[in-house]
């Protein structure tokens, strides 16, 4: 979509806002289903979805906050589905681990990791039988690549040539575990996909400029090749993996690393980089940073007053007719 | 009538979903092989290409993704396996992905995909190679599980699958793909969760599914030269269930056993029994029984699978027993002495 460099980073600045109230908020107790928050991790979702139409499908994991508010899902219906309201996009019946808005082609994410990887290639595949021009990108993490499906998804859609943008976001731990307890040394993700005939990027995630080339130059190549491409971007989670509170004080991460990939913030970095070439003001940064803080509290009170849904939906939506 | 054996029957339910609806898919290990998934797929790639029919990766798990996948853009794909058994590496997508995606969303996005399953017996398939794990299945809501036990109903049922808006899983016997019934050429449809009176009694109700309903009937027809009158209910669907079929046919005779084609602990029997006893306690005239497979994994040698599967003699006993009716089952049933690991000379092995 080609958005300008203050897009890109209002984008990102919107994306940490929102979940920055979600953890802010959290302690009320009322958003009761778990949340796996992305801050830190911004740029590679506003970077990829960037380059993405509208029509083109996006699907993620447990940690989907930020690919659905990057791929245009909608706000009100995002935060009222963590409040478990009728009014969220999946009536309270998925809550934040289940997000789904299919007018902004944000198809689905799940928790169980890896799961979506397959389907999503099922989805990019049908683009492909229909000869439909559009993509799927689906968004994975390191641990995912550990699993089975991830290595039956990237030989069929390496076999059946589906357009398909893999993006793994490597921040090296799942859960409390690093990657050096759970890979061998020497195994590099992007490798496996390319070991599959897949065209394979590597980039610093943190740096929504690489993120942005990498991304337009993979899908360049998937348009032109009619091919799967797969990026992976490092990058880092500030918080615990699951909740709203830091948890470097559990000692499972390297003293010192947090501080290292904090200083690497992608939203500041940037906006440093910004400021310094004059694309941005300090004026402008206060002015957007108001505009968004009322569309979030809107959003927060929409789905604080919105009702939950009434019993009648139990049963509802377990068989299509 | 015109005849024709259930694995054509499947073929050519096959061939008509994909002639009438060209977002049918086809997707299988062996699928366009010479044999074809035991002759139920044969030809179809040559008649409707290899987009629309397909080998696949033995990747069992990945594959369920990309057909849920497929449904979820505009497509309705048959994904087939040999073996039950195989379908377990897939179990996460099966249970966890498509049965719950529409409730997920809260129905703005359904699953239409069917998964064909054969259940193997005989010539020493042995543990890994026999199991009949529809309770599994039927456990979880948000998805469909057929079982026809016959040519006729295998056609119908699959048009239904194939047709249905959500994730069915068709089980098939490996034993009745030779079995022969009327089938119309045309394409007609047998209702998904509609059981079928496959003989009618009123001394007592048996309740089958699959392949059992072969032994059921088996077990009426003889016993009813002895003036015994059975009731053969054949399940067809076991989620949903027929539950009315049931309950009034067993509020008909006040007697029930179920001929389970699976292990009888938390299964398919239990469910059934327990619907009855819920519900028309009060109408039965004696302790509802069932029979299934022996307590123990499938052995391969026949010597010991003589013992594992229950056969038309076997639930005679319980008939009888039942019925407080004293008869000379070994006279009355001579083919239950013959060998156990062919349903018939038509089957050779290997299978």
């Amino acid at each position: 979509m080609n958005s300008t460099s203050q897009e890109l980073f209002f984008s990102m600045l919107r994306i940490r806002m929102v979940e920055e109230k979600i953890a802010e908020l959290y302690s009320e107790q009322e958003m009761r289903c778990p949340v796996h928050l992305s801050i830190g991790q911004e740029a590679i979702a506003v970077g990829v979805c960037e380059h993405l139409e509208r029509e083109d499908i996006v699907m993620s994991a447990h940690r989907a906050h930020a690919h659905y508010l990057a791929k245009g899902g909608d706000l009100k219906s995002m935060i009222a589905e963590l409040y478990g309201k009728e009014t969220g996009c999946a009536m309270g019946k998925g809550g934040s681990m289940h997000l789904v808005d299919l007018n902004s082609g944000f198809f689905a994410a799940v928790p169980i990791v890896g799961s979506t990887i397959p389907i999503a290639v099922g989805v990019a595949w049908a683009f492909k039988l229909k000869k439909n021009s559009n993509i799927v990108t689906v968004f994975l993490g390191d641990g995912a690549t550990e699993q089975g499906v991830f290595f039956e998804s990237l030989d069929f859609a390496s076999l059946k040539n589906v357009p398909i943008l893999f993006v793994c976001e490597n921040n090296f731990y799942s859960v409390y575990s690093q990657l050096g307890v759970r890979q061998a040394p020497g195994r590099e993700i992007s490798v496996l996909a390319k070991s599959h005939g897949i065209k394979s990027f590597t980039g610093d995630g943190n740096n929504i400029d690489q993120v942005s080339d990498l991304t337009k130059e993979a899908i360049k190549y998937i348009k032109s090749n009619k091919s799967p491409a797969f990026i992976e971007l490092d990058t880092f989670r500030w918080l615990e993996h699951c909740g709203p509170n830091g948890d470097d004080e559990l000692g499972y991460r390297k003293k010192g690393e947090l501080d290292q990939w904090v200083k690497r913030d992608p939203i500041n970095s940037y906006k440093s980089r910004m400021i310094k070439n004059h694309k941005l003001t300090e004026k402008e940064i206060i002015e957007n940073i108001e505009v968004i803080r009322t569309e979030i509290d809107e959003a927060f009170k929409f789905a604080k007053v919105s009702p939950f849904p009434e019993k009648n939906l139990l049963n509802k939506h377990i068989y299509k007719d | 009538m015109r005849e024709l054996n259930y694995a054509n029957a499947i073929k050519e339910a096959t061939d008509y979903c994909l002639a009438e609806d060209q977002s049918v898919l086809v997707i299988g290990l062996g699928a366009p092989d010479p044999k074809g998934i035991f002759g139920t797929t044969t030809g179809l790639q040559d008649k409707y290409g290899v987009d629309r029919v397909m080998d696949m990766p033995l990747a069992e798990n990945g594959m369920t993704g990309v057909v849920i996948g497929a449904s979820l853009n505009g497509f309705r794909p048959i994904l087939t396996h040999q073996r039950v058994e195989f379908a377990l590496l897939s179990i996460e997508q099966i249970v966890d992905q498509a049965a719950k995606w529409f409730y997920m969303n809260a129905g703005q996005q359904n699953v239409p995909i069917v998964i064909r399953l054969i259940i193997g017996r005989g010539w020493g398939q042995g543990a890994q190679h026999s199991q009949s794990l529809e309770s599994w299945f039927a456990h979880i809501p948000g998805l469909k599980v057929v079982m026809p036990s016959n040519a006729h109903d295998a056609k119908g049922l699959l048009i239904s699958s194939v047709e249905d808006n959500n994730p069915v899983i068709f089980i098939e016997h490996r034993w009745l793909h030779n079995t022969i019934d009327n089938v119309p050429s045309e394409g007609y449809r047998v209702p998904i969760g509609k059981a079928r009176v496959a003989r009618k009694g009123k001394d007592l109700t048996i309740v089958a599914h699959s392949y059992m309903v072969l032994e059921a009937i088996r077990c009426a027809d003889i016993l009813k030269i002895e003036g015994i009158s059975i009731e053969v209910v054949d399940l067809r669907s076991i989620r949903p269930l027929d539950t009315d079929a049931i309950l009034n046919s067993v509020k008909k005779t006040g007697r029930l056993v179920v001929a389970d084609n699976g292990w009888v602990h938390f299964g398919v029997s239990a469910e059934i029994i327990s619907l009855v006893t819920e519900n028309i306690f009060e109408k039965l005239l004696s302790a509802p029984e069932r029979i299934g497979m022996n307590d123990s994994p499938s052995p391969s040698t026949r010597s010991l699978t003589q013992y594992y599967y229950p056969k038309a003699k076997n639930i005679a006993e319980i008939v009888c027993r039942s019925l407080e009716k004293k008869l000379d089952l070994n006279v009355l049933f001579p083919e239950d002495n013959l060998p156990t690991d062919i349903p018939d000379p038509s089957f050779t092995g290997p299978f």
